[in-house]
């Protein structure tokens, strides 16, 4: 598949089926990331986000179709080596290491790199990003604040010098000025050039930083489209953006 | 209507049982400030009535008795701490006890006895025992992580999403299976270590410490272990792997660790400090069975407990208390109260502190609060 302007896509899913047990969760599952993109993946509970994304990283193997990482079928590739070649991913919660240091926290995100001086690199651009994170680098990590540890859950997940940033609910559990934040460090994040791949209840607020965003319904793609478009569109205002 | 009966009663249950905690907290704590009151009035005149009231025989300690008993105390317990910290990163990890660890520790035991024996067979025992020393803890190193290794993937691996529960009985299985195992092979005799050289073993006098050479060994080596695996935990990039495994295994393996890989690495660090520890033992008791790794085991576990399990300093300082505990306690409190045969107390008392422990602070002296779902 190739993308608007003839690039490869980073990121992709080609008719993938996933099962737990006998439970189907995605059903002939279409994606793909483009490198500089910020996508978002808008559902309700149980549609399939998580999934998805489990699947990305090979947490889940998928029972049918591939998973592309970059023009190589990665299926039986694990996690360690997708994440050597490119993704990572902040979790929901941001499930910090909570008794490592914020220091050790971030040196954890680079644990598949050798190049020292890249590492040391990476943390100087962390700390330019986030000086908060810089003087809290002894401090164990579940003493700081909800807006403190999704800077350090960001951070650690730019330490793998990542390609592509899978974010699973990004504001889920921050408070509502901590939310409006988040997603401005989120559009700054992708302003420098990162490629960005967001799994998010709040459509409204994901939308208005996002490129193109897919809407997934009980394990299916029901809606692929821009974000202004489906910021437009009658039926997700309906079912998703809480309109009509 | 019932459902509120019922919520009442359950409330007035549990008001009784910390009726009945509280009262044991009390009666224990009594016990300890009686018995130290009156050890105390005995160091200031013995012939006083309180000092008599139940034991007249009682004489209390002299200074250089005292100092003796904290020596062996400490020795006892640093091996205590090294054996209590295979339990510990184990549960930390994997959130379970392993019950056979204990065995990991005799086999330990059982491998400094045979090359001992056959250095001393050839006299390089008298001629060069440096050499042997670190010769034979070396290979009770090799062959107890050996030991737990193979454990962990036989026995515990296969068992990694079921109940914690199941890895628990088991491991309760492998410890009846590795002593018989070591009884079939070596038979049940007691085996005894050679004596230390002169040199190592005699008296010695540190800052007004009377100390016996064996002992002196014990402290050192254990020191030097504890001091190498605290450095590889903290400062080690395996080190930082493992304590991320044990806080949150998904995201462990998020960032590109080796979950499996480092819960072995896990056992085997565990399985060389429960190897020291053997060859320690052996040392110093001199007397190796197939059962060696069941009292200390037991103690080791109790220490893991009493220091905080899953916490690696606890492990070490709830080792060293709790053998500083069954040494000095008999003589310090049960004396003055007139136990008779306090010296066969030891065990006693080191349960006893293992309930005060779970009475005053269940998460142990340096643990910290776990959720319901972190238990086995």
């Amino acid at each position: 598949m190739t993308g608007q302007d003839g690039a490869t896509a980073l990121l992709e899913f080609r008719q993938v089926n996933t099962h737990y047990g006998a439970v189907h969760i995605l059903k002939d599952v279409d994606l793909a990331i483009y490198p500089g993109e910020l996508v978002c993946l808008l559902g309700g509970n149980a549609s399939g986000k998580s999934t998805t994304l489990k699947t990305l990283l090979g947490m889940v193997t998928p029972t049918s179709g591939e998973v592309v990482l970059d023009g190589e079928v990665v299926n039986d590739k694990p996690t360690s080596y997708r994440v050597t070649n490119g993704v990572t991913m902040v979790p929901e919660n941001r499930r910090l290491f909570k008794r490592l240091s914020v220091g050790e926290n971030l040196e954890l995100g680079a644990y598949l790199r050798t190049d020292k001086d890249g590492i040391a690199e990476d943390l100087e651009r962390i700390f330019d990003l986030f000086p908060r994170v810089k003087e809290r680098l002894s401090q164990k990590a579940g003493t700081l604040s909800g807006g403190e540890q999704q800077m350090v859950a960001i951070g650690r997940a730019l330490m793998s010098r990542p390609r592509v940033l899978l974010m699973d609910e990004p504001s889920m559990g921050l408070a509502p000025a901590l939310v409006q934040q988040n997603f401005e460090l989120i559009r700054q994040i992708h302003a420098d050039g990162m490629s960005i791949f967001m799994v998010e209840q709040n459509a409204n607020m994901a939308l208005s930083i996002a490129d193109r965003g897919w809407v997934l319904q009980t394990g299916r793609v029901v809606l692929d489209d821009t974000a202004e478009a489906l910021l437009a569109n009658p039926e997700l205002r309906a079912s998703y953006l809480g309109e009509g | 209507m019932s459902a509120h009966a019922v919520s009442t009663k359950s409330a007035r249950g549990l008001v009784a049982v910390d009726r009945f905690l509280t009262f044991i907290r009390v009666f224990l704590v009594t016990m300890i400030v009686v018995g130290i009151l009156a050890f105390i009035w005995q160091q200031i005149d013995a012939d006083n009535v309180f000092a008599r009231w139940r034991n007249p025989n009682a004489r209390g300690l002299t200074g250089d008795q005292f100092k003796g008993l904290l020596i062996s105390g400490l020795s006892q317990g640093s091996m205590y701490g090294l054996i209590a910290l295979g339990y510990s990163m184990v549960y930390g990890v994997l959130g379970f006890i392993n019950f056979a660890h204990g065995e990991v520790f005799m086999v330990g035991a059982m491998t400094g006895f045979i090359a001992s024996d056959k250095f001393q067979a050839n006299g390089m025992w008298e001629q060069n025992f440096l050499l042997c020393l670190v010769l034979i803890v070396l290979m009770a190193i090799f062959f107890s992580t050996f030991t737990a290794v193979v454990m962990e993937r036989v026995a515990y691996r296969p068992l990694r999403n079921s109940p914690r529960l199941i890895p628990l009985i088991t491991s309760i299985g492998v410890s009846f299976f590795i002593q018989n195992l070591v009884l079939g092979l070596f038979g049940p005799a007691s085996k005894s270590y050679p004596r230390l050289p002169e040199w190592l073993a005699k008296q010695r006098s540190i800052l007004t410490f009377e100390i016996a050479g064996t002992r002196l060994m014990v402290l050192v080596v254990a020191a030097v272990s504890m001091a190498i695996l605290w450095y590889v935990v903290e400062r080690t990039k395996t080190g930082r792997a493992m304590r991320a495994v044990a806080e949150d295994k998904e995201i462990a393996s998020l960032m590109g660790i080796d979950v499996n890989r480092t819960i072995v690495t896990t056992f085997a660090i565990g399985g060389a400090m429960a190897g020291v520890g053997g060859i320690l033992w052996g040392l110093m008791f001199r007397s190796v069975t197939h059962m060696t790794g069941f009292l200390p085991g037991v103690k080791a576990f109790t220490s893991a407990v009493v220091g905080g399990i899953g916490n690696m300093g606890g492990a070490m300082a709830g080792g060293i208390s709790l053998g500083s505990a069954e040494s000095i306690a008999p003589m310090l409190i049960l004396e003055p109260l007139g136990v008779p045969g306090v010296s066969q107390l030891k065990d006693a008392v080191a349960f006893t502190v293992l309930v005060l422990v779970l009475l005053f602070k269940p998460s142990g002296l340096f643990g910290e609060r776990l959720s319901s779902e972190d238990r086995a």
